[in-house]
């Protein structure tokens, strides 16, 4: 309640502004906007899913003089004069632009490793920046003079203070559609970004598509920023828009908070307001004009990532009321489930791995069938957890073949696997330790539902993320972990991580379930819950393939036993005749010369 | 264009490229040790070039207050930590480089009139107020940060970078400075003029590069160095600090940057920001050869030089546009050539 208090108090205060404010704290304000925007789709792109772009202010720039020359050309070509019948027609062909520029680059980029993405936006921004200096129906240097007013309801929007309320509102509204979004099926596969690609693939995310999703939505944001700006200012000239411009926004997200949607708004804030002194302060302190403040906001940028790595807004939080609305367990019908598998779901016939010249994996065949678990062990480094990337298309086999449920699919990417019903946990724990034990086991039931961006922008899936977060809720209670389900994933003990991760996979509905060591770390009596709930599964019809090296509970558990040592599989068949094994004992235990 | 044009801008655009290779080294060669996309490369380089213009016209260049100023940081840091930790045996060490060095440096500028000393003598100096910078940069700004991810890094890049040059604009002041050229020679080539700090860059660069090579494979530095960016951890179990390692590769770039602004100051007017462009230029040469190859950076830092000096020709005023667009081909095929499984950091 007290936080909604507070969000009112604030909301008033906004709207309240240009009654109290004189003209030039209005001004600031207003910038303080047009920065913020910019700055939250930073936050949604550096801050949630660990990439960067310096080049954001050439995205402000494609917003700008779009509609500055689509306003303002006398003679337009003729399929596109009908943009210049109205300024609102022109956002629409910034955003278009915009949407194509940052496609192109983001698929160019994104496909490699983290770096080269802001290495790319830095010749991208300054590309642009020479671009918009020296192409002549852009206005040169000088830019472009005679930008109309934006016309609203018959107003024209002149007035600061009317403007003031078109560009809080437009904010308000990013705002709302980015924390709609994170708070979605959509949201939590972009959150994992940041987590490592290979477990989010092996839930069945696309990553790749995720990440140009938050590329494409921080360059629609500037584009919209910058275009509010033409028409406020009135006119355009490359300046804003040059590489420095971009770095500062980064700057503002980064100082702000990069992992929250407010800090967009406090680092825009501190930035603009310190700017305007510094640039006063400055030149008189040292006797000269020029931009000094870049010196300032370099320190404290290097300041504030050794002292204080998550920005200013996650200090502000502390002091306000914690939104309790949240711990609820959710409840909602069931999704429908998948078709249960029968016969041999798995069938991995002369798998082949090399790494190099090492074969991890030589000619290895099992397979596993509907309603049994099937163990397969060996000492360590036997290349067990090949095995499993190899079959979960983590990594790929060099030959051989992998059938699942009929079909080959070997070559296959892990979240195509994902996607036709099996799922795995990992021997080293994947999860998103800052999210709730209840979100990172959503996004195990990634696969489960359909709605896109579009539709979690605006809230409109919210039957089907209910069941989706009902069905986490669900398997988080089966495995135990009730208590646990809105702690940090990352405050739980490892034994605990490792159960998580057995929700979370079981929430994809699985019909074969591969498990990497699942009870290393667990206690005795969690190690028999665990036993007792595989039984269960087991007896539903769902296939396991196990990973284990504590020999009592595979023993106990299983129905059939494949052993592996240096790549080969040694032995095969059920425990009893497995234990007596002579040359499994020899891999165990050492021959008797 | 006749052949004699072409000749000329050719010759313009390898004189350029040799520089940018030189750059494009330091890049990978810091990259490679400490992961560390060094953003602010530029910086020495107008740095090295405008202590030189300072110490000629008889000035003293501000770059030496920036010494004595991050010497003394360094110098209570370290100091600092020592305290706490009770490891002493280094403080000689930290306060001879970090206060008593720069004090040096500082009286024989101020009073030995560098001014009126024979030119090698006058770049040695230079060089020696401007590359104590680079390991003192990276002691206060990267150290701490030495485990952190390439963005995390990157970004304090990119900070660095920002403050160096509003200080270059503070103590350099608006306007570009040349200095006087290693030789005034010039020669007659196929009818083609060739002057000698031309010359003189190319020569000084092929040396620069075969030095580095020596230095990597022959010295027992060099190859610290390259076990650290092959593996850090293992390179720190067989004794390697990666903070030394750091701090080497930051003093070689910080050198290679200030020579190479050296090189060029008396062919081009070097302002305080010229720097970050020229720097960039090395950037696009050394993603070229994927921020990892020697080889293949120089050769597309050469590249660079050329397509530079050629667009510069048949479209001057979108030369810098075509030379940094010029980065997307490369990411095409940089993209279509790696197979890249990404991994968490």
């Amino acid at each position: 309640m007290l936080a909604r208090g507070l969000q009112l108090a604030v909301l008033g205060l906004l709207v309240a502004g240009p009654a109290i404010l004189a003209e030039f704290h209005i001004t600031l304000l207003n910038y303080i906007g047009l920065y913020a925007l910019v700055a939250l789709g930073l936050v949604l792109l550096t801050g949630v899913g660990g990439l960067t772009s310096f080049g954001q202010a050439a995205f402000v720039g494609v917003g700008a003089y779009t509609t500055a020359w689509l306003t303002t050309a006398t003679e337009l070509p003729g399929w596109l004069a009908f943009f210049g019948a109205s300024p609102w027609l022109t956002l629409f062909a910034g955003l278009a632009v915009t949407a194509a520029i940052a496609l192109v680059l983001g698929l160019l980029t994104l496909r490699l490793s983290g770096h080269y993405l802001p290495l790319g936006t830095i010749a991208w921004g300054i590309s642009l920046y020479f671009l918009f200096g020296n192409v002549e129906f852009l206005g040169g240097h000088t830019g472009i003079t005679g930008i109309p007013a934006l016309p609203l309801f018959g107003l024209e929007l002149k007035d600061p203070r009317h403007y003031y309320y078109l560009i809080w509102a437009v904010l308000l509204a990013a705002v709302w559609l980015t924390q709609n979004l994170l708070d979605s099926r959509e949201g939590r596969a972009i959150r994992a970004l940041k987590g490592g690609t290979v477990m989010a693939e092996a839930m069945g995310v696309d990553t790749a598509r995720s990440k140009i999703v938050i590329f494409l939505i921080a360059a629609l944001f500037a584009c919209v920023s910058g275009w509010l700006y033409a028409h406020l200012q009135r006119f355009v000239n490359p300046t804003p828009f040059g590489l420095h411009i971009g770095i500062e926004y980064l700057f503002m997200a980064v100082i702000g908070g990069a992992a929250h949607v407010w800090g967009a708004l406090v680092g825009a804030g501190l930035i603009t307001i310190l700017k305007q002194w510094l640039q006063d302060l400055l030149p008189q302190l040292f006797g000269a004009s020029g931009n000094f403040e870049v010196i300032v906001f370099g320190l404290l940028m290097i300041f504030v990532l050794h002292r204080a790595r998550d920005g200013i807004w996650p200090l502000v939080a502390r002091f306000l009321p914690a939104d309790d609305g949240r711990r609820r367990v959710p409840e909602a019908e069931p999704i429908e489930r998948r078709a249960r598998g029968e016969g041999v779901l798995l069938e991995v016939v002369d798998a082949v791995k090399k790494f190099g010249g090492l074969v991890a994996n030589d000619r290895m065949s099992l397979t596993v069938k509907a309603g049994e678990i099937m163990a397969l062990i060996g000492p360590n480094g036997a290349g067990k957890s090949t095995m499993f990337n190899l079959i979960s298309g983590v990594s790929p086999p060099t030959s051989g073949e992998v059938r699942f449920l009929g079909e080959r699919i070997d070559g296959r990417a892990s979240r195509e696997i994902a996607r036709r019903g099996m799922s795995r946990t990992f021997q080293h724990v994947r999860l998103l330790p800052t999210m709730t034990v209840l979100e990172n086991v959503a996004i195990g039931a990634h696969v489960r539902g359909r709605r896109g961006v579009v539709a979690a922008a605006l809230h409109l899936e919210r039957d089907e993320e209910a069941r989706l977060l009902a069905e986490a809720a669900r398997q988080i209670e089966r495995v135990g972990l009730a208590e646990h389900m809105f702690d940090q994933a990352g405050s739980l003990a490892l034994g605990k991580q490792r159960i998580v991760e057995i929700a979370r996979a079981l929430a994809s509905d699985p019909c074969l379930l591969l498990l990497d060591e699942p009870a290393a770390g667990l206690r005795y009596l969690e190690k028999q819950a665990l036993a007792e709930m595989l039984r269960r599964l087991r007896a539903e019809g769902m296939g396991i393939l196990l990973v284990e090296h504590d020999m009592d509970f595979v023993m106990g558990l299983a129905d059939r036993v494949v052993v592996m040592e240096f790549g080969k599989k040694i032995a095969a068949g059920l425990p009893e005749e497995v234990q007596r094994d002579p040359a499994v004992i020899e891999a165990y235990l050492g021959g008797v010369d | 264009m006749d052949l004699q044009i072409a000749l000329l801008l050719g010759q313009d655009g390898i004189v350029n490229g040799a520089v940018y290779a030189l750059l494009a080294l330091a890049l990978v060669l810091v990259f490679a040790v400490t992961r560390v996309i060094f953003i602010p490369q530029g910086e020495y380089v107008a740095f090295g070039a405008l202590t030189l213009a300072a110490l000629q016209a008889g000035r003293a260049p501000g770059t030496l207050w920036l010494l004595a100023g991050l010497g003394i940081a360094v110098a209570v840091i370290d100091f600092a930590i020592m305290v706490r930790s009770g490891h002493r045996r280094r403080l000689p060490h930290v306060l001879f480089w970090n206060l008593l060095y720069p004090a040096f440096v500082a009286a024989l500028v101020l009073f030995a009139e560098p001014q009126q000393w024979p030119l090698l003598l006058q770049v040695l100096l230079a060089l020696g107020v401007v590359v104590p910078l680079g390991p003192m940069v990276y002691r206060l700004a990267y150290q701490p940060l030495a485990e952190a991810s390439v963005l995390v890094l990157l970004i304090v890049s990119v900070a660095v970078h920002l403050t160096l040059v509003g200080l270059g604009l503070l103590f350099f002041g608006a306007e570009g400075s040349r200095t006087t050229p290693f030789s005034e020679a010039s020669f007659e080539v196929m009818g083609m003029t060739v002057n000698g700090q031309s010359l003189w860059v190319l020569g000084a660069s092929a040396v620069l590069i075969v030095v580095l090579y020596v230095f990597f494979e022959r010295t027992l530095y060099g190859k610290a160095l390259r076990a650290t960016a092959i593996n850090r951890n293992g390179a720190r179990l067989m004794g390697i600090s990666t903070t030394m390692a750091g701090k080497l590769s930051f003093l070689l770039a910080a050198a290679i940057g200030a020579f190479s602004g050296i090189l060029i100051a008396p062919i081009t007017t070097v302002y305080y920001d010229t720097g970050f462009l020229i720097g960039l230029k090395g950037f696009v040469g050394a993603i070229v050869g994927g921020l990892a190859s020697y080889p293949v950076a120089a050769a597309g830092a050469v590249l660079v030089g050329l397509l530079e000096s050629f667009s510069s020709f048949w479209a001057s005023a979108f030369k810098e546009v075509i030379v940094f667009t010029l980065i997307i081909p490369v990411l095409v095929w940089r993209s279509l050539t790696t197979r890249h499984v990404e991994e968490e950091e």
